[in-house]
């Protein structure tokens, strides 16, 4: 009897370091956040610890907040569509090319994470700015005479997201078209498909555990974000996360900057735990394995 | 069911020949196997017949039509994958019916002929569920359904049995055979597995290379070897160098070092000149051991026991004859022959066959021993 539940006791010896960390790392942050969210902002970077609801009152009342979270799912539901619609390709590119060095073609794919993405996300002023490539090219053809307004608008912000997200979304695509038996779409050609039919019947849907896996994490990588709006965006486009940076550094209003991060916090965590469920998202672990 | 064709068909990969000018017919309704090594462009033959591989040169037929520009999804074969190669998002009961659908058969009559498959295969019931709660034995039988449900013209077999365990895979031998033969679809079975071929063909293609060695009923290939690839490929043999001494139209006299004069029967030795060097094949079951003294009607020589691998119901003698090294393989009563022991071999002439010997540019296997 006592030996058998020392046995049931040792999964838990097992794991014991890893809840350690991540109630140590995560849920004791999480915890200060939530208790933070019902002092009481008095003035500029000056709280009052209490117990009260004015933080989440506000939250719940103001449009303002409402329309943040609404912009925030729209624009992640756009870039994350795009993003599959343009990943899926060259995922499947790498994952079907004869080329032997298919190496350097992930390697090309990973590059671009050595470099900041802020220094990214800026290197479009230089593209799509007045004075960018795209302009001076347009404007020394005679295409245009007045330089194209590309820039901080809402279309700079997708491309800025979709710049920075999309080796997520053809990393997950590429690791479960890996996967995929190569005898499967000659099996089903030889039973009488054509090339694109074959993609329908086969690979599409052995492939959708990892594009689903990378859809949830465009969406979410996206949801969370403030630097791209920042610094691409003009000033409606602004997602939650920079109402939390708008409270927390030039508001200096740490009791409603926490309440909008657990509020996002609680959302996203919604998003992913309703998608794992609907999605059996097993694929997860080995996208990132 | 379609008689195939190929007409000097070649393919290259590169710098690489995978197939040299492979003319071969494929009977309709038999079961022909191409053999050989990996590498020797059976299984690439295979492909090009599919359609999944292009010819570089040379013409396929199916039945009597060429099928060069032909799609894939037009053949109409039945294609059966060494690693079974079933969808495994569909049920079993999908995958069967997979070819069917994009022959528009109607639904109700795809479940009865999917229904028929799998009592065909000896899988009946098993329409719902996946192929992974499958074991592979049950996996190749539903690729077999799969790919007999279509009534193809012809069927095309890529090492199917090589994934499955030796108990099973000589199961699925005797299986196999006897679904094609109750079909009677032209089949095309690749394989490296001389006994599975020996068990299962009406013909035997035997290719290294790129190249076609021989083509013949089992035992003509086994027995008569055309080469002296075959001879080593298939069996176990011995090859003793000998010089032709005499010959005419009916037989043809062969000296060796081991076993002095020989005469064969012109049949086993077709190939041979009038005179010259020639190479002696000798099946090892065929060498007799004895401590008497040779039966009449027989070649002698003595000789030493190496070594003995000893498997029960035979044993496998590594011998000394003379200055050359040969295996026999007999059955045992009793003891074996331990080693050391000085034994007479024998063997009977009319069961070797003579070739010869391998050109230098070594198109019929490694010489030497």
């Amino acid at each position: 009897m006592a030996q058998a539940r020392e046995q049931d006791l040792r999964p838990w010896y097992l794991l014991s370091p890893a809840l350690a960390a991540i109630a140590l790392l995560v849920v004791v942050p999480m915890s200060f956040i939530l208790v933070y969210s019902f002092y009481e902002n008095i003035d500029l970077g000056l709280d009052r610890p209490a117990f009260q609801f004015g933080n989440w009152h506000e939250l719940l009342t103001d449009s303002y907040y409402h329309v943040a979270i609404w912009k925030t799912l729209r624009l992640s539901v756009i870039v994350t569509v795009l993003a599959a619609l343009m990943g899926y390709v060259p995922a499947y590119f790498i994952a079907f090319t004869r080329f032997h060095h298919k190496w350097l073609l992930l390697l090309l794919l990973i590059i671009p994470f050595w470099i900041s993405f802020i220094i990214r996300t800026l290197s479009w002023i230089h593209i799509m700015g007045n004075e960018g490539v795209i302009n001076a090219l347009l404007l020394w053809l005679g295409v245009i005479d007045q330089p194209l307004h590309m820039m901080y608008n809402e279309f700079a912000v997708v491309v800025g997201f979709i710049h920075v997200f999309l080796p997520y979304m053809i990393l997950n695509v590429y690791v479960s078209l890996e996967g995929i038996d190569r005898n499967l779409e000659p099996a089903a050609r030889t039973l009488g498909c054509t090339p694109w039919q074959a993609f329908l019947e086969v690979t599409l849907p052995l492939s959708l555990p990892g594009l689903a896996a990378g859809c949830l994490l465009v969406f979410v990588l996206t949801a969370g974000s403030y630097v791209t709006p920042l610094i691409l965006g003009g000033p409606d486009d602004f997602l939650f996360g920079n109402l939390i940076y708008d409270a927390v550094m030039s508001e200096l209003n740490w009791p409603m900057g926490a309440t909008l991060s657990f509020t996002l916090l609680v959302l996203l965590g919604l998003v992913v735990v309703v998608y794992s469920r609907f999605m059996r998202l097993n694929q997860l672990t080995k996208a990132f394995g | 069911m379609a008689r195939v064709e190929l007409q000097s068909v070649t393919k290259s990969f590169g710098q690489i020949t995978a197939v040299k000018k492979a003319d071969v017919v494929f009977e309709e309704g038999s079961f022909t196997t191409l053999l050989g090594p990996s590498g020797c462009g059976k299984t690439t033959i295979l492909r090009m017949i599919a359609g999944l591989e292009a010819p570089s040169a040379g013409d396929i037929l199916i039945g009597g039509r060429r099928i060069n520009d032909l799609p894939i999804h037009k053949r109409n074969l039945g294609l059966v994958f060494q690693n079974y190669a079933l969808f495994p998002h569909k049920t079993i009961g999908q995958n069967i019916a997979f070819g069917l659908k994009y022959r528009g058969v109607p639904k109700a009559e795809a479940r009865d002929k999917v229904r028929q498959a799998l009592e065909i295969v000896r899988l009946p019931g098993v329409e719902d569920r996946y192929p992974t709660q499958l074991s592979g034995g049950q996996q190749q039988r539903i690729a077999l359904a799969r790919a007999i449900v279509i009534e193809p013209d012809v069927l095309l077999l890529d090492e199917p049995l090589s994934a499955l365990d030796a108990n099973l895979r000589e199961e699925m031998r005797v299986e196999l055979k006897s679904i094609q033969h109750r079909i009677g679809v032209t089949s095309i079975f690749v394989t490296h597995d001389q006994s599975e071929a020996l068990a299962m063909s009406d013909r035997i293609v035997v290719m290294s290379a790129g190249e076609v060695q021989q083509e013949g009923a089992p035992e003509e290939v086994y027995n008569t070897p055309a080469t002296e690839f075959v001879a080593r490929f298939l069996g176990a043999a011995n090859l003793f160098d000998a010089r032709v001494t005499a010959a005419d139209d009916r037989l043809v006299e062969l000296e060796t070092a081991a076993f002095g004069r020989l005469t064969l029967p012109r049949d086993r030795a077709a190939r041979l000149g009038d005179a010259g060097p020639a190479r002696l094949v000798v099946r090892a079951e065929k060498l007799a051991l004895s401590e008497a003294a040779a039966p009449p009607g027989t070649v002698s020589a003595a000789a030493t026991v190496a070594a003995v691998d000893y498997q029960g119901q035979l044993a496998r003698y590594f011998l000394q004859i003379g200055d050359s090294q040969a295996q026999a393989i007999q059955m045992i009563d009793g003891r074996p022959y331990p080693e050391g022991a000085e034994v007479t071999v024998s063997l009977r002439p009319e069961d070797c066959t003579a070739l010869p010997p391998a050109s230098p540019d070594g198109e019929s296997g490694p010489t030497g021993r």
